[in-house]
C-alpha cells in the first residue's frame, strides 16, 4: 500500500514578527477529513500559523508540507479565507468578481477565466445564499454577507485542505449557523479543515479537532482529550512570559544574523 | 441590483462644458492670430508641433489613466506623488550626462531616480520607526530640491540656457520631439498590454494580498511590475505635464472614474478616457495661450471633470444624492399626511368621506396653513381631491374639506397596515411594550415592503387589531375603497365591518 501524505505537516516551525518570536518549534500532522479548531488567547500566533502555512509569511525556522509537498506546489489544493478586515471593502469590485477570484489559480497565469470557472463560482455563491448579491458591490453587504462571499470564493477553490482565519468573526447568527453547516458539509465530502476560532465555548460543539496553540503547541488532538481544564488553563493561564522575554532578547541580541524581515 | 451605468448624456455634457473654460483662460493673452483659426489650426493638425502634442497627450492619458486606476484603487495616491517628484535629479542629471535634451538619456535618469527613491522609501520604513507617510514626505521634499538644486546649476552652463529644461517643470506639449512621442506610445503600449495579459492577477493583487499569494500569483512580482510600470508611465509623461503636476495626472482621472463606477474594469477605461480627454484640451488651452505651459492646463482640465462628476455623478454624485434624499422626504410627507386624513375618518367610524383641513391640522400637529399647503400637495400628486363646500372659497379656510382619490385611500391604508402591523410584531415578537413601539413604527412604515409586509402577515396570522386596540386596515379595505370610487355617492365606502 502507498504511503498517502498527509493534507498538512509542520515540523519544528518557528517564525517572528519584527524580531519578536510569535511561533516557536510547532509540530503539527493534520489527517485527512479533520476539521480541527485553532483556539489560544490573543497574540498566542493563531493567525501567523495559518499566514506561514500558506506561505505568506516566511518561517525563521522550520517547515511546511502540504499533501507532502511544498506549498508552491500544492496551491490549487489550498483553500483559503483570509480575515475580513484584511481587505478594503470599497474596493471596485462586484461579489462575482471576489468569487471568481477563487478560480485563478485553476486558470493560471495570464489565462482568462473560463465560462465554467464562472459556473463553479456561481454556483458556489448559490451555496451560501449569496447568488441574488452577485453583481452587487462588495461595500454594499452585512458582515455576515461578506464572510459569505469570502466562503463563497474559498469553495470556488475545489481544495482539499481548507484554511480559514476567523470565519466567525462579526457575524450573525443566521450566517453562523450556515458556516457551520458548511463546514460540516465539507468534512463528509473528505476535506480537511483547519479553522482559527476565537470563542472558547462554541468551539466544543463546532469541531472534532482542536489545537490548542500559544506560542508553543500546546496540545493538538481529539475533542474529548484536548478540550479539558489542564490543557485549557496551560494554553489560557498566564503567557508563557519566561519564554517569551528570553526569547525576545535572544533576538535582540542576534538582530543582524536574523534573515529577512517576515513581514512583506 | 442594477449595475450602475454611465450615461452617455452624461459624459457628452463633460465634454461640451469645456471649451468655454478653455476660452476663459486665454481672456489677456497677446495673441496675433483669433481664437476661431488657432483652434482649426490646432485641429487640422497641419503643425508637426501641434500632431506631437496631440498624440503625446493621448499617450499620456492612456499611460498615466490606466496606472492611476491602480494607484487610487490601492490607495498609494501619496506613493505617486512621491514617485513623480523623486525623478527630478534623474532627470536633471540625464540632462547634464548627455548636454542636450535626449530623450534616452532622461529617461534613464528618471527611471533610475524613481527607483531609487521608491527603495529608500522601504529602507526607511524597514530599519527606522518613521511610518510609511512620513518616509514619503522626507523622499519627496529630498529628492525634489536635489533636482532643482541641479537644474540651477544647468541653467547657469553656457548651454543650459536654450536647452529647454525649464519645460520639465510645468510641463510643454507643443515641445515634444517625435522621439518623446515615440518613447510615450512605447510605454502607452506597455501599459495597454499589461492591463490585459494582467487583468487577474493585477485584480486580485490588488484587491488581497494574501489570497493572491495563496493561489499562486506572484505578489512581489506584480508589485514590482506596477511599480516600474508607473515609473515610466511617470517619466514619459514629464514634458509634456511637468513633475510638478504630473501625479494630478496619475491621481485626477483615476479619482474621477471611482466616483462614478463600481466595477475596476470600467473605472480603468473611464479613467484612460478621461486622461485622454484632460491631456487634450489641456495641450488645446496651452495652444490657444501662445504656448503656455500645459501641465497647469491639463490639471485643470481633469480637476474640471472630477468637480462635475463629483456633483452630477448618476450614482455617488452630490446632486443625485440631493435628489434621491429630497424624494424621499416628499413621500415620507405626501404618506403623513394620507395616514392622518384615514385617522381622522378612522375617528368619524368612516361616517364621512372627506376630511376637513382643520382636522387634518389638529392631526398634524401643525398649523392650518401647512395643512392646507400639504393638501394642496396631495392634490396635485393626484392623491386626493378637493371638496366644493361652502367655505371653501377661501384658501385658508380650515373649513375646506379633502377627500382621497382611489389611489390615495389604497396609500393610506398600505402606511397604516404597515404602522400597526410593526406595532403588532414588536409587542408580539420582539416582547416590547406597547407604549415604546409607535416611534419605531412611524419610521419603518415607510419603508416596510411588499415581500417584508406578506412576512409580517404570516408570522402574526393576519391579525386584525394593533397593540392599541385600533383595527388594521385588511386588503379588502383596501379593495373595497378603490371600488368606492367608481361609485362616489356611497357614504358607506370606507366603514369597516367589524
Amino acid at each position: 500500500m502507498v504511503d498517502i501524505p498527509p493534507p498538512l505537516e509542520i515540523h519544528d516551525l518557528t517564525v517572528s514578527y519584527d524580531r519578536k518570536p510569535v511561533l516557536y518549534g510547532v509540530d503539527i500532522v493534520v489527517e485527512t477529513g479533520s476539521l480541527v479548531g485553532v483556539v489560544g488567547p490573543n497574540g498566542a500566533g493563531k493567525s501567523t500559523l495559518i499566514k506561514t502555512i500558506m506561505g505568506i509569511v516566511r518561517p525563521n525556522g522550520g517547515w511546511v508540507k502540504i499533501f507532502g509537498q511544498p506549498y508552491r506546489k500544492a496551491v490549487t489544493r489550498v483553500g483559503y479565507v483570509p480575515q475580513r478586515e484584511s481587505v478594503d471593502w470599497d474596493f471596485p469590485v462586484s461579489v462575482m468578481d471576489v468569487v471568481l477570484m477563487g478560480r485563478y489559480g485553476h486558470a493560471g497565469l495570464m489565462r482568462r477565466v473560463s465560462k465554467r470557472d464562472r459556473l463553479i463560482a456561481s454556483e458556489c455563491l448559490e451555496k451560501v445564499n449569496m447568488q441574488p448579491f452577485a453583481a452587487r458591490q462588495i461595500g454594499n453587504l452585512s458582515g455576515g454577507q461578506q464572510q459569505r462571499v469570502f466562503l463563497a470564493r474559498a469553495l470556488a477553490q475545489e481544495s482539499d485542505l481548507y484554511l480559514m482565519d476567523e470565519p466567525f468573526a462579526g457575524v450573525d447568527a443566521a450566517t453562523e449557523t450556515a458556516i457551520v453547516e458548511l463546514l460540516r458539509d465539507l468534512k463528509e465530502r473528505g476535506k480537511t479543515l483547519i479553522v482559527v476560532h476565537h470563542d472558547l465555548s462554541s468551539a466544543r460543539e463546532y469541531f472534532d479537532k482542536l489545537l490548542l496553540l500559544n506560542m508553543r503547541l500546546v496540545a493538538y488532538g481529539e475533542m474529548e482529550e484536548t478540550f479539558t481544564p489542564d490543557l485549557l488553563q496551560k494554553t489560557y493561564g498566564g503567557r508563557l512570559t519566561i519564554l517569551s522575554d528570553v526569547a525576545g532578547q535572544a533576538a535582540g541580541r542576534s538582530e543582524f544574523e536574523q534573515e529577512g524581515d517576515p513581514k512583506l | 441590483m442594477k449595475v450602475p451605468r454611465i450615461s452617455p448624456v452624461f459624459v457628452l455634457l463633460v465634454f461640451f462644458a469645456f471649451p468655454a473654460l478653455v476660452h476663459a483662460t486665454r481672456i489677456g493673452d497677446v495673441t496675433d492670430l483669433d481664437w476661431s483659426e488657432q483652434t482649426f489650426r490646432f485641429l487640422s493638425l497641419r503643425d508637426a508641433a501641434v500632431r506631437n502634442a496631440v498624440l503625446g497627450s493621448v499617450f499620456m492619458g492612456i499611460s498615466c489613466g490606466l496606472f492611476g486606476g491602480y494607484v487610487v484603487a490601492r490607495r498609494l495616491a501619496l506613493f505617486g506623488d512621491t514617485l513623480s517628484h523623486a525623478v527630478l535629479p534623474g532627470v536633471a542629471l540625464g540632462f547634464l550626462w548627455s548636454r542636450t535634451k535626449d530623450p534616452v538619456a532622461i529617461f534613464v535618469g528618471a527611471t533610475v531616480a524613481g527607483l531609487l527613491g521608491t527603495v529608500v522609501v522601504a529602507w526607511i520604513r524597514k530599519t527606522t520607526r518613521v511610518k510609511e507617510d512620513s518616509a514619503l514626505g522626507l523622499v519627496l521634499s529630498g529628492f525634489y530640491a536635489v533636482g532643482i538644486c541641479i537644474l540651477t546649476v544647468i541653467q547657469e552652463m553656457e548651454f543650459g540656457n536654450q536647452s529647454g529644461i525649464d519645460k520639465f517643470l510645468f510641463g510643454q506639449a507643443a515641445a515634444l520631439s517625435s522621439a518623446d512621442v515615440g518613447l510615450m506610445g512605447a510605454v502607452a503600449m506597455g501599459a495597454l498590454m499589461m492591463v490585459t495579459l494582467l487583468n487577474k492577477e493585477l485584480l486580485v493583487t490588488s484587491f488581497d494580498e494574501g489570497f493572491a499569494g495563496s493561489v499562486g500569483v506572484p505578489v512581489e512580482f506584480m508589485r514590482y511590475v506596477l511599480l516600474v510600470g508607473l515609473t515610466f508611465a511617470v517619466v514619459s509623461s514629464l514634458q509634456a505635464v511637468g513633475v510638478v503636476l504630473v501625479s494630478a495626472l496619475l491621481i485626477t482621472p483615476a479619482a474621477t472614474a471611482y466616483l462614478l463606477t463600481d466595477r475596476m474594469g470600467t473605472l480603468l477605461l473611464l479613467s484612460a478616457l478621461f486622461g485622454i480627454a484632460g491631456g487634450l484640451l489641456g495641450s488645446y488651452g496651452s495652444f490657444l495661450g501662445n504656448n503656455l505651459p500645459t501641465g497647469p492646463f491639463m490639471v485643470l482640465a481633469c480637476t474640471s471633470f472630477f468637480v462635475v462628476a463629483f456633483f452630477g455623478g448618476p450614482k455617488h454624485g452630490l446632486i443625485s444624492k440631493w435628489l434621491r434624499r429630497r424624494n424621499r422626504v416628499r413621500q415620507v410627507s405626501f404618506e403623513n399626511t394620507m395616514k392622518a386624513a384615514y385617522q381622522v375618518l378612522e375617528s368619524g367610524d368612516f361616517s364621512k368621506e372627506s376630511v376637513t383641513v382643520g382636522a387634518l391640522a389638529d392631526r398634524r400637529r401643525t398649523s392650518v396653513a401647512e395643512a392646507r399647503r400639504e393638501a394642496d400637495d396631495l392634490v396635485k400628486a393626484g392623491f386626493a381631491s378637493m371638496v366644493c363646500s361652502d367655505n371653501a372659497g377661501s384658501l385658508y379656510s380650515q373649513d375646506a374639506r379633502l377627500s382621497l382619490t382611489p389611489a390615495g385611500w389604497e396609500r393610506a391604508c398600505q402606511i397604516v397596515r404597515n404602522h400597526r402591523l410593526w406595532e403588532l410584531y414588536l409587542t408580539n415578537e420582539a416582547c416590547y411594550a406597547a407604549d415604546h413601539v409607535h416611534e419605531d413604527a412611524e419610521k419603518i412604515e415607510h419603508v416596510l415592503g411588499e415581500k417584508v409586509v406578506r412576512h409580517l402577515e404570516r408570522i402574526l396570522k393576519d391579525p386584525r387589531r394593533d397593540p392599541h386596540g385600533s383595527a388594521i386596515p385588511s386588503l379588502e379595505d383596501i379593495e373595497r375603497g378603490a371600488g368606492l370610487s367608481t361609485n362616489p355617492s356611497s357614504a358607506t365606502g370606507y366603514f369597516r365591518q367589524n
